[in-house]
């Protein structure tokens, strides 16, 4: 089968039906039909690049050059169909959610909602598929901008400030993403991604070595939300919460750990990374992301707060993982990708549910409601012992592995790094499970039962894929033997 | 062949349409509108035919008037730049003029005759600014082109006169040192062609008349481009005149005298020439990165539409400044395509504001709201690319001209360029955020809670002619983002002599 | 020294015209006086255009049996007086424009002062 053009029919399947739903703007259920037809399209032509990405190929498709000698270039490597299937797969549970989230809420503006959802996702898949740096740059401003809307949806003044401030961490990393590219194309004269890194034969200065790396860092490090760039993301909550499921989840704050990977890999690349001691950096920051968003968590009392802050020091564990620079370390950072993604989206969607069934924010208020909302509150318990690194849940696997990759290393602080974190996953999580379990509710509880369909079916279906992505890792998507083999690649090009 | 009277046919067609629409507006009055256009088409015309032509493969064009050979005669000069730069000057004016006629109706009624003769002047003016291969010519042409351009801002708002009367004094005294700039030359090298005085001057570089008439006429150039701090008279004159004349004015007119520092600092001169004598390039280079983020800066500080395009003037013509102060490939080629952006752009911007101020009267940003999205959605559409462009997010055209100088001031390891590049794209990005949020976001109390839409307003959008001008335009916008690889490969034909 | 300052007389007359212009045009309150200004800061140069052409001892550049020249040096160079002829004629519908100009600014605000019409304006 041809196989070459199908990575631009996965970016462009959401961007062509942004019209359709732009133009069904008066008939939800066609609208909502365009987004649920792009979504499974678009997840089918990414599950046909699966076999090519097992066997290592890449598909490469020049597009044309927007500048000279720098084509728009898609390139569907293995680490980029892996990114591909988690987001796109994730976008249509998004928008059954969605589906039932908005109308519960009877939110306003919902075509432009759903549209700027379809460009979010064209931009997603775009920066996975991104063949060199300016391509991903493109779609990366792409993103930014198509998230702008959903972050201020709900047109509050907490949702504008929201906004404002999203726009002002987002914009001001695209301008260093852009000094940074500029850098390196004047340096090595090419754009492109490659396993290993492209600075093989330019000499750098320490000074140069460590100042480009820095840029690269606010550029992508923005959007992965590591310390101490990450204040929009909590502030972001203002939004819908599938918004915050696609931004934590799915879409936004996976581009940006999707980048420092590719930075740090496929740029950079390994013996780079050591010789400057840019993993050091790296490294260092990204275990006091992990302890201080940990802490931070405890102290939100507003739920979704309390996922962000979790989402957060997650991210840096996938940073963490990618600073290891060990074949181990790598596999165990992309399948967080992955595992955090289910594990969070559902989390996500669980605190969306309760909010638009109970109208519950905080969690001092969630006495006893798992008498009330059994299902959501089983999920919630799966994803968050999964974050916490419980078997047999996906967070488990990749957190081995991360484990593994620190001993192959034989680095100590890592290891310190991530068992401390892990209890303080439990210990910010539990007092969550103990108020719904164990606690008698109040009598605003009476006569409210499960949410809505639309809202507890996608919920049960990503916590059941975290349980089954943990028993068995290559099952459907072969998550481990693509992130495996992926480490190989990069490794053995040294 | 009628190629090769394509430098002269331009500006003559001008000054033709300048005389005769006086005589016809005898006749019949309200027809001056159509004759503009109708020049402006034909010019457009003739500058698309030459630019195709170079494209595919012809050469430089040297017209001599009269046939007298230059350095006796005045030569008209059509290369690939000269080319570009007048494709794009007329393209632009022949939209505005299109887009013009209602307001024409509105901001000086009974004196369209007079006003669109004057706007084929400037437009010689500025064509033959472009082409003339003379510097003595350029000095007239200079002169025509700010004559009618101080009668085009005179005609607008109560304050326009004024305003225009200090751009009069300003910009004379710039013209004034351009020539005195000139004489020093001329008194070295016998000569006042560009081409034969290029070929003489290294041979009398070190001198210190050359260095006096280089450093007068960059300072009269810049008064005329606007260079910080010689900008003094530009927001006055922009905010106050007519619609029509900021949008004929402000994307046209600075780019054309940044076009002439261009000529005269990389291909008069030459990069060695002016490293070798003074740091010319470096002070213009400060200076434009001083009016960059002071341009942006006073942008944000303006509640005018108009005001705030102005200064965002001041600041754009800075890039285009600092990618010729660069004197590098890429610096080169960012700041010709940044003409083209800033060009449409900026158009886009002015007759949007055009749009706004005939429909609500007034174009103070503090009254925007929710309710323009409602009623004029595809001006806000217009609106919209353009300053996203503005802010420089690609694939749209304004992020490929600033790669271009962000790649120039690598090149040069100018690491302060760099930065003020950076930070003024996020500066711009603080004043476009602040419109769009009003337009799209503000006051939803008119909004009704079911649909999402505002009931009490319908639709009310601009006259076609003026609507699909916006439009196009802005579309451009996105089309040479898209596109800008072919652009760029014209652009790198053009490269000066040593760069 | 002192041949340096005399030898360059020309210049320095140029220079104080210029200084004049540029002291009308800013110290002036009146705006025809700044108009004045100008036109004897454009003066100055077209002065200087006259000068640079003059020299010692040459003729007009006419050739006529009543002058023999032999050699072209000793004719004047006459292609800056003509070029001056054009920036007069510019000078003149500067300041054309500028009383235009000022008619309108009478017109509407009825004083020609800066300090008066500021206030106005504001």
């Amino acid at each position: 089968m041809e196989l070459t053009f199908v990575p631009l029919y996965a970016v462009l399947v959401s961007l062509a039906a942004v019209p359709f739903i732009l133009l069904s703007s008066g008939k939800p259920n066609l609208r909502e039909f365009w987004t649920i037809l792009a979504g499974v399209v678009k997840f089918l032509l990414v599950l046909t690049l699966i076999p090519a990405a097992l066997e290592g190929r890449t598909i490469e498709l020049t597009l044309f050059e927007i500048a000279p000698n720098l084509p728009i270039e898609l390139r569907a490597d293995p680490f980029g169909v892996y990114f591909a299937i988690v987001a796109s797969g994730l976008w249509i549970f998004t928008s059954f959610y969605s589906i039932g989230y908005m109308r519960g809420h009877k939110e306003k503006k919902q075509t432009r909602y759903f549209a700027s959802f379809a460009i979010c996702l064209s931009s997603t898949i775009g920066i996975a598929f991104s063949g060199n740096l300016l391509t991903f740059l493109i779609f990366y401003e792409m993103l930014t901008i198509a998230t702008y809307p959903l972050v201020i949806h709900s047109e509050n003044k907490e949702a504008i400030r929201a906004g404002r401030k999203y726009l002002a961490y987002t914009l001001t990393a695209g301008l260093l993403l852009i000094a940074a590219v500029g850098i390196t194309y004047s340096l090595t004269g090419t754009l492109s991604f490659q396993p290993g890194g492209i600075f093989g034969d330019v000499e750098l200065s320490n000074t140069m070595a460590v100042s480009l790396f820095l840029l690269y860092l606010g550029g992508v490090g923005v959007k992965a939300g590591i310390m101490p760039i990450h204040s929009w993301l909590p502030s972001a909550m203002a939004a819908p919460t599938p918004v915050s499921a696609l931004l934590h989840a799915v879409a936004v704050v996976k581009s940006g750990v999707f980048g420092i990977i590719r930075v740090v890999h496929y740029v950079f690349g390994p013996e780079v990374m050591g010789n400057f001691g840019l993993n050091d950096i790296l490294m260092v920051i990204a275990g006091v992301t992990i302890i201080v968003a940990s802490l931070l968590a405890f102290a939100q009392d507003n739920l979704k707060r309390r996922l962000a802050y979790s989402t957060v020091g997650h991210l840096s564990y996938i940073v963490l993982g990618a600073a290891m620079v060990t074949p181990l370390g790598l596999t165990g950072s992309i399948m967080h990708i992955s595992a955090h993604a289910t594990m969070k989206i559902t989390l996500f969607f669980c605190a969306g549910a309760i909010m638009v069934n109970l109208h519950k924010k905080n969690i001092s208020d969630l006495n006893g409601i798992a008498t009330v909302m059994p299902w959501t509150m089983g999920a919630f318990v799966i994803g968050s012992m999964g974050l916490a690194g419980l078997p047999p849940i996906n967070g488990f696997v990749s957190k081995w592995f991360l484990g593994a990759g620190v001993l192959e290393g034989d680095m100590m602080l890592p290891l310190i790094i991530l068992i401390i974190s892990g209890l303080l996953n439990v210990g910010y999580f539990f007092p969550i499970i103990h108020r719904a379990y164990f606690k008698k509710g109040g009598k605003e509880l009476e006569g409210h039962t499960e949410a809505s369909p639309f809202m507890v079916v996608p919920i049960v279906i990503t916590a059941t894929a975290s349980v089954i992505f943990g028993l068995f890792p290559d099952l459907f998507f072969h998550f481990f033997e693509l992130a495996s083999g992926i480490a190989e690649t990069v490794f053995n090009t040294l | 062949m009628i190629g090769s009277d394509i430098p002269a046919l331009i500006p003559i067609t001008f000054l033709a349409f300048a005389v005769l629409i006086p005589l016809l507006g005898l006749w019949k009055r309200h027809l001056s509108y159509y004759w503009a256009v109708l020049g402006a088409t034909i010019a457009t015309g003739f500058s698309a035919l030459g630019f195709y032509n170079y494209i595919s493969g012809s050469e430089t064009i040297r017209y001599f008037f009269g046939g007298w050979e230059p350095p006796v005669g005045i030569e008209f000069v059509y290369d690939g730049l000269s080319g570009f730069i007048v494709l794009v000057i007329n393209t632009i004016a022949l939209f505005v003029l299109i887009h013009s006629r209602l307001i024409g109706k509105r901001e000086f009624p009974g004196k369209v005759t007079g006003y669109y003769s004057v706007a084929m002047l400037l437009m010689l003016g500025f064509n033959g600014m472009v082409l003339t291969g003379d510097l003595f010519n350029l000095y007239v042409f200079l002169e025509i082109s700010s004559l009618a351009s101080y009668a085009l801002i005179g005609i607008g708002e109560k304050r326009a006169p004024y305003a225009a009367f200090r751009y009069l004094i300003i910009g004379t005294v710039g013209g004034s040192l351009y020539l005195l700039g000139v004489g020093f030359l001329y008194t070295v090298t016998g000569t006042l062609n560009i081409i034969d005085m290029a070929a003489m001057l290294p041979e009398v570089i070190g001198n210190s008349a050359i260095i006096t008439a280089l450093a007068l006429m960059v300072a009269g150039i810049g008064i005329k481009a606007a260079l910080f701090p010689l900008h003094g008279w530009l927001p006055d004159s922009y905010s106050y005149a007519s619609s029509t004349s900021s949008a004929l004015i402000a994307p046209i007119g600075t780019k054309v005298a940044a076009y002439v520092l261009l000529r005269v600092v990389l291909y008069l001169f030459g990069v060695d020439i002016i490293d070798s004598a003074i740091p010319i390039t470096d002070i213009i280079g400060i200076l434009a990165g001083i009016g960059i983020l002071y341009g942006s800066v006073m942008a944000i500080a303006q509640s005018d539409l108009k005001r705030m395009l102005a200064y965002s003037s001041v600041s754009q013509i800075g890039y285009i400044i600092m990618g010729i102060s660069l004197a590098n490939p890429f610096g080169f080629i960012g700041a010709v395509l940044h003409v083209l952006n800033h060009a449409l752009m900026k158009a886009c911007l002015f007759l949007v504001s055009g749009n706004l101020r005939l429909k609500e009267g007034h174009t103070d940003i503090t009254k925007f709201d929710d309710s323009y999205r409602k009623k004029y959605p595809w001006t806000m559409v217009a609106f919209t690319t353009a300053a996203l462009s503005m802010v420089g997010l690609p694939p749209l055209a304004g992020f490929f001209s600033k790669w271009y100088l962000a790649l120039g001031t690598i090149e040069n390891s100018n690491w302060l360029l760099l930065s003020v590049i950076l930070i003024s794209s996020l500066l711009n990005a603080v004043y476009f955020f602040r419109i769009l949020e009003k337009v799209y976001l503000r006051d939803p109390e008119s909004t009704d809670e079911k649909t999402g839409i505002i009931s009490s307003l319908t639709t009310n959008e601009v006259k076609p002619s003026m609507l699909w001008t916006t439009s196009i335009i802005a579309f451009g916008i996105l089309a040479v983002g898209l596109l800008n690889a072919f652009i760029v490969s014209a652009i790198v034909t053009m490269f000066p002599a040593g760069l | 020294m002192v041949d340096f300052v005399l030898g360059h007389y020309a210049y320095w007359f140029t220079i104080i015209l210029l200084a004049i212009g540029l002291y009308g045009m800013l110290i002036k309150d009146n705006l025809v006086k700044k108009t004045i200004g100008l036109s004897i800061f454009q003066t100055g140069v077209i002065l200087f255009f006259v000068s640079i052409a003059s020299k010692w001892g040459a003729t007009v550049p006419v050739k006529s049996d009543e002058f023999p020249v032999t050699e072209v040096a000793n004719y004047m160079n006459p292609l800056p007086h003509t070029l001056m002829l054009t920036a007069i004629v510019v000078g003149v519908a500067t300041l054309g424009v500028a009383f235009a100009l000022l008619i309108t600014i009478y017109n509407r605000y009825e004083t020609l002062n800066e300090q008066e019409l500021l206030e106005k304006i504001q």
